[in-house]
C-alpha cells in the first residue's frame, strides 16, 4: 500500500503544468486534492514516473457568480462548493450533490477538477454537470476550448481531455424562476459511490403544469445517463405523484443496467424508478416554493 | 535509483527537516520522521480514517497526501490536542462516555470533529453519524462516541450539562 517511485513537480502556475506535461507527457499524472488519485497511486492502479501537484494554483480555487451561470475553478474543494451560499441558492443541486461525496475529511480536499476528470461511473459531480448540461473549460500550452459535460464523458474513468489538458474552470446554469432539483442517491455504506444516482429538474409555468423536466442517472451506464427524450411525453402535463411515479417508470424502462454478480440490473432498475420519483418529487416542492 | 528530497514540514507549531522519498506518505513521515506515532495508520487508501490529521485546520487523511506536499502547510496532529496535558472538551467527553476501546481509531476521530464542531457547533445527531461514517471504528458500535461528541458540543457551546452527575 506504498506508491511506487515517481518525481515530484509542484506547478506554481498553469504555464508550469503546460510546461511539465508538454516534457513528460503520458508519463505524468497531475494531482490535485488526490482523493481518488492517491488511492490508485497507494495500491499502484497508477504509477506515473512524475506527478505534478496543482495545489498551489489558488487562483483556480473559487466558486463564482458569473451571471447566468456559477461559475467553479477546477481547484475548488467539494465542502467549500457544499456550503457556498451562492451554490446553495443558485445551484442548490450542484450543493447537494457535492455534500455527499466521499465522507467529510474527503471533501475537504477533494476537487471539482479532479472529480470531473476521474470520471467514476457512479461519482455525483459527473452526474450534476451532465444533468445541468454544464460547460467545462480545459487548457492546453495550445489554448483553452470548451466541451459540453455531455461530450466530456466518455466511458469509465475515461474522458475527452487530450494528454496535455487540465479542467481549469466548470460553469453551472442558475436554476430559473419557478424550477427546482434534487439529489437523491442509494449506497449500502455512507461515502461509498452510489449504486444509482438520480438527479432531477423540474420547471414549472404560472401554475401546477411542467414547463421543463430533466432526469439524469449515474451508476447504471459507463458515464451518466441523461433521459432527455423522455421529456416530451411528459411535458404539459400536472405536476403531481401520479405524473412522478409515471416518468420514474418510463426512467426505469429506458435504462440498460449491466447484470453484476453483487447488484442484479434488475435490483438497479428498482433504484432507478424509487430515486428518480424521490427527487421528481422534491424538485416539484421546491419549484412551487421559488 | 529513489531519489530522496528536503521536506520542511511544519507539525504542531514545530519545524522538521526530513529527507524522504517524494512517494513517502505523510502519515509515515509523521510516524518514521517526525516521531509523532499518535496518527495511526488503518488501510492507507483512505478508507477508514485513522490517519486523519488537520492541513491548515482542516481534516485530511494523512496516508493520501505525500509529506513532499506538505511544505508551507500547518499540519496539525493529535499530538497537540492535550499538548498541556489537558485533555480537550472532546477527548474528556470520549473518555467519560466510553467512546473507545481499543483506541486504535480514536485519533483519527478526534481530529476529525476537534476541525467539524469548531464549523458546526450545533449539529444535530444525524450531522455527527454522518460525519462519523468516515472514521471506522470496529469496537464501540459508534454509539458512545456519538454521545461523546454531542456532550463535547454542548461544553464547547457553554452549555455545561450535568447528565452523568
Amino acid at each position: 500500500m506504498k506508491p511506487a517511485a515517481f518525481t515530484y513537480h509542484r506547478a506554481r502556475s498553469l504555464a508550469d503544468v503546460f510546461a511539465l506535461l508538454a516534457t513528460h507527457g503520458d508519463a505524468a499524472k497531475v494531482i490535485a486534492g488526490g482523493q481518488s488519485l492517491g488511492p490508485m497511486l497507494n495500491v499502484r492502479l497508477a504509477q506515473p514516473d512524475h506527478l505534478i501537484d496543482l495545489n498551489d494554483l489558488h487562483d483556480l480555487s473559487y466558486v463564482r457568480d458569473a451571471g447566468t451561470v456559477i461559475a467553479v475553478g477546477a481547484l475548488a474543494r467539494h465542502d467549500d462548493v457544499a456550503s457556498s451560499e451562492l451554490v446553495r441558492s443558485a445551484c442548490p443541486l450542484l450543493a447537494e450533490a457535492a455534500g455527499t461525496v466521499g465522507h467529510y475529511a474527503i471533501r475537504q480536499r477533494g476537487t471539482m477538477g479532479g472529480s470531473l476528470a476521474h470520471a467514476d461511473p457512479a461519482a455525483q459531480l459527473p452526474l450534476v454537470a451532465v444533468a445541468l448540461n454544464a460547460e467545462i473549460d480545459v487548457a492546453s500550452a495550445r489554448g483553452r476550448r470548451t466541451l459540453p459535460a455531455r461530450d466530456f464523458f466518455v466511458s469509465v474513468m475515461t474522458t475527452a481531455l487530450e494528454a496535455e489538458e487540465i479542467i481549469v474552470e466548470v460553469r453551472f446554469p442558475r436554476l430559473g424562476a419557478r424550477e427546482g432539483s434534487a439529489f437523491e442517491l442509494f449506497s449500502r455504506r455512507h461515502g461509498d459511490f452510489a449504486i444509482v444516482a438520480a438527479a432531477a429538474t423540474v420547471a414549472l409555468d404560472g401554475g401546477r403544469r411542467v414547463a421543463r423536466v430533466g432526469l439524469t442517472v449515474g451508476g447504471v451506464d459507463a458515464v451518466p445517463v441523461s433521459l432527455e427524450e423522455l421529456a416530451p411525453r411528459f411535458v404539459g402535463r400536472e405536476a403531481n405523484a401520479e405524473w412522478c411515479a409515471g416518468f420514474a417508470q418510463a426512467a426505469r424502462e429506458r435504462i440498460e443496467p449491466a447484470d453484476d454478480p453483487r447488484i442484479p440490473a434488475e435490483y438497479r432498475r428498482e433504484l432507478c424508478a424509487a430515486l428518480a420519483r424521490r427527487a421528481l418529487e422534491r424538485a416539484i416542492a421546491q419549484a412551487i416554493g421559488r | 535509483m529513489f531519489e530522496r528530497v528536503n521536506v520542511k514540514l511544519n507539525v504542531n507549531g514545530q519545524a522538521h527537516e526530513l529527507l524522504v522519498e517524494p512517494r513517502k506518505l505523510l502519515s509515515d513521515a509523521l510516524r518514521e520522521d517526525c516521531r509523532l506515532t499518535g496518527t495511526h495508520v488503518g488501510c492507507e487508501h483512505g478508507v477508514c480514517g485513522a490517519c486523519t490529521v488537520l492541513v491548515d485546520g482542516r481534516p485530511a487523511r494523512a496516508c493520501l497526501i505525500y509529506a513532499v506536499q506538505m511544505e508551507g502547510h500547518a499540519i496539525t496532529t493529535i499530538e497537540a490536542i492535550a499538548a498541556q496535558g489537558r485533555l480537550s472538551a472532546l477527548q474528556e467527553a470520549l473518555h467519560e462516555e466510553h467512546g473507545l476501546q481499543c483506541g486504535f481509531c480514536t485519533p483519527g476521530i478526534v481530529m476529525t470533529f476537534e476541525a467539524f464542531l469548531r464549523k458546526r457547533p450545533d449539529p444535530s445527531e444525524g450531522e455527527i453519524r454522518q460525519t462519523l461514517s468516515g472514521n471506522l471504528c470496529r469496537c464501540t458500535g459508534y454509539h458512545n462516541i456519538v454521545a461523546a461528541i454531542r456532550k463535547a458540543a454542548a461544553r464547547m457551546r457553554g452549555e455545561e450539562n450535568h447528565a452523568g452527575a
